[in-house]
């Protein structure tokens, strides 16, 4: 029994870009098969496999759809529709992971030097310093700011070590968006996301997303670049134990450093967001 | 020397890795292979009729075979990358170049199946993969047993380059590589080679590094 509360969030189900007409694109959403297709009059339309239509928003270069009565319109992301930034769909990638774990690694810094090895991070620059974490009420999202981590190669534009200033956001339980340092302009961040669609409890299709102001390096370039990034990641979320996410303390010991991941947890928690978490019975 | 790429291509990595073990610099040209399917484009298959990748360019040259690519980076730059001179060895080596092509279309297509949604018989493709990593087991173990460690000879070849990638990334589709514990420790072997590189789901060796501070004095 799925709860009510997961069903009325928004989820992404495809690339706006790919949506083709019906069948288009056969898919599942919190384990129901579902359809993603374009009508005959070129809008994107959702279906259960009942025939049943369900909600349906076009934004960020993604469909997001929701299988119950929305509790809210989808997040807002002004970046994406801020003039001089390029948009990049970075294409869908599996991975046999909860929805859950794939956003809360998404969060993570501490993993860069280990991980994502002389680009996003590099050993003995392994510290993350203090950062504060916030659930702000007022938008109902999850925030870190002033998070500081030295990188050799924080983007694809960057030609050497700099020093990022991320702030995080969970804007919806499985999409998170991250604002950095843009290279080329330092009075704007460089905006990068990750939409996870939630296939079943312990299995997703991850979306990553960008929204950069970059015009030299070439879109291919810049698939590859978030493309490597995130399939560095993959064989890491294959691996982790539970497979669920424990929202519950006593299954993993977070440190200071996961202050953002310790938020997000208790953020789901709170709005009842369990599908693909583990939650003991108190 | 220009290399059409794709970073999460086990067949582009093979080539970028046995140039990184040589000591060559490719320019690399990134191909939008997913979700771009430039690969199939008009534009790419003037380049490349099969639209497949990697691509190798060297002036007149246009490769359009992986293990072919090996062969032309190893004749350049290390000729002992080709494996002894007897001809049973050489033929061996040539097998291996083969077999690599079956570990591609078994564990290979499992991979871009898992991650990629590929079409495929995923179970076909994962039961195929095991036949092939239980023939790469069994060699890998008499191979140890004669005290060496890499697929022919004494020194690493270009078949273990040809047959790596694939190897070590089957665990992405779905295909655990625990039973196969030859297998394991040639991979180690493969990633401790000096100038090694890495791609995605292929991690370098950090146990093996010095941790850091170690012997910092100066």
């Amino acid at each position: 029994m799925i709860p009510q509360a997961v069903l009325d969030q928004w989820y992404p189900v495809a690339m706006t870009s790919l949506v083709g007409p019906w069948p288009g694109r056969e898919t599942q959403l919190l384990g129901r098969p579902i359809m993603v297709f374009k009508t005959q009059s070129g809008a994107v339309s959702v279906q259960t496999a009942q025939g049943q239509a369900v909600a349906v928003t076009l934004a960020y270069g993604h469909v997001w759809a929701c299988l119950g009565t929305p509790a809210q319109d989808l997040f807002a992301l002004p970046e994406a529709a801020q003039p001089g930034r390029r948009l990049v769909d970075c294409g869908v990638v599996r991975v046999k992971c909860s929805p859950l774990r794939a956003v809360e690694n998404f969060l993570d810094i501490a993993h860069f030097p280990f991980v994502h090895t002389d680009v996003l991070g590099a050993e003995p620059h392994t510290e993350v310093g203090r950062y504060e974490v916030q659930i702000r009420d007022d938008v109902d999202e999850v925030w870190a700011t002033k998070v500081h981590f030295y990188q050799p190669q924080a983007a694809k534009s960057a030609a050497g070590g700099i020093v990022t200033e991320y702030m995080y956001r969970v804007a919806a339980p499985t999409a998170a968006v991250l604002y950095k340092t843009c290279p080329n302009r330092t009075n704007e961040w460089d905006v990068i996301g990750i939409f996870v669609q939630p296939l079943a409890e312990d299995l997703c299709d991850v979306y990553p997303y960008m929204a950069l102001f970059d015009d030299v390096t070439p879109q291919a370039d810049l698939i590859h670049f978030q493309q490597m990034i995130f399939l560095q990641d993959r064989s890491i979320l294959e691996n982790q134990i539970p497979r669920l996410l424990p929202l519950d303390p006593g299954m993993e010991i977070p440190t200071q450093a996961d202050l953002t991941s310790v938020a997000y947890r208790r953020w789901l928690k709170r709005k009842g967001l369990t599908y693909g978490a583990q939650v003991v019975a108190a | 020397m220009i290399l059409y790429d794709y970073i999460l291509s086990a067949s582009c990595y093979k080539v970028r890795l046995m140039a990184a073990l040589l000591g060559i610099k490719l320019d690399l040209v990134a191909v939008d292979f997913h979700p771009g399917r430039a690969h199939k484009s008009a534009a790419f298959r003037d380049l490349n009729p099969a639209g497949s990748i990697p691509v190798l360019v060297d002036g007149d040259l246009v490769l359009t075979e992986s293990t072919a690519m090996l062969v032309y980076l190893a004749q350049i730059a290390g000729p002992q990358w080709l494996g002894e001179a007897s001809p049973q060895s050489a033929a061996r080596v040539q097998n291996w170049l083969a077999f690599s092509g079956r570990l591609n279309s078994s564990l290979g297509l499992a991979r871009l199946h898992d991650m990629l949604h590929f079409p495929a018989d995923i179970t076909a493709c994962r039961t195929a993969g095991h036949l092939c990593l239980r023939e790469l087991e069994a060699h890998l173990t008499q191979v140890r047993l004669e005290g060496r460690i890499f697929l022919e000879g004494t020194a690493p070849s270009i078949a273990d380059i040809a047959c790596f990638p694939n190897v070590a990334l089957a665990p992405d589709g779905g295909v655990e590589l625990r039973d196969y514990p030859s297998v394991r420790l040639w991979q180690r072997a493969v990633r401790s080679l000096p100038q090694f590189i890495e791609m995605p789901g292929i991690h370098r060796l950090h146990d093996l590094k010095p941790a850091p501070h170690s012997g910092a004095a100066a």
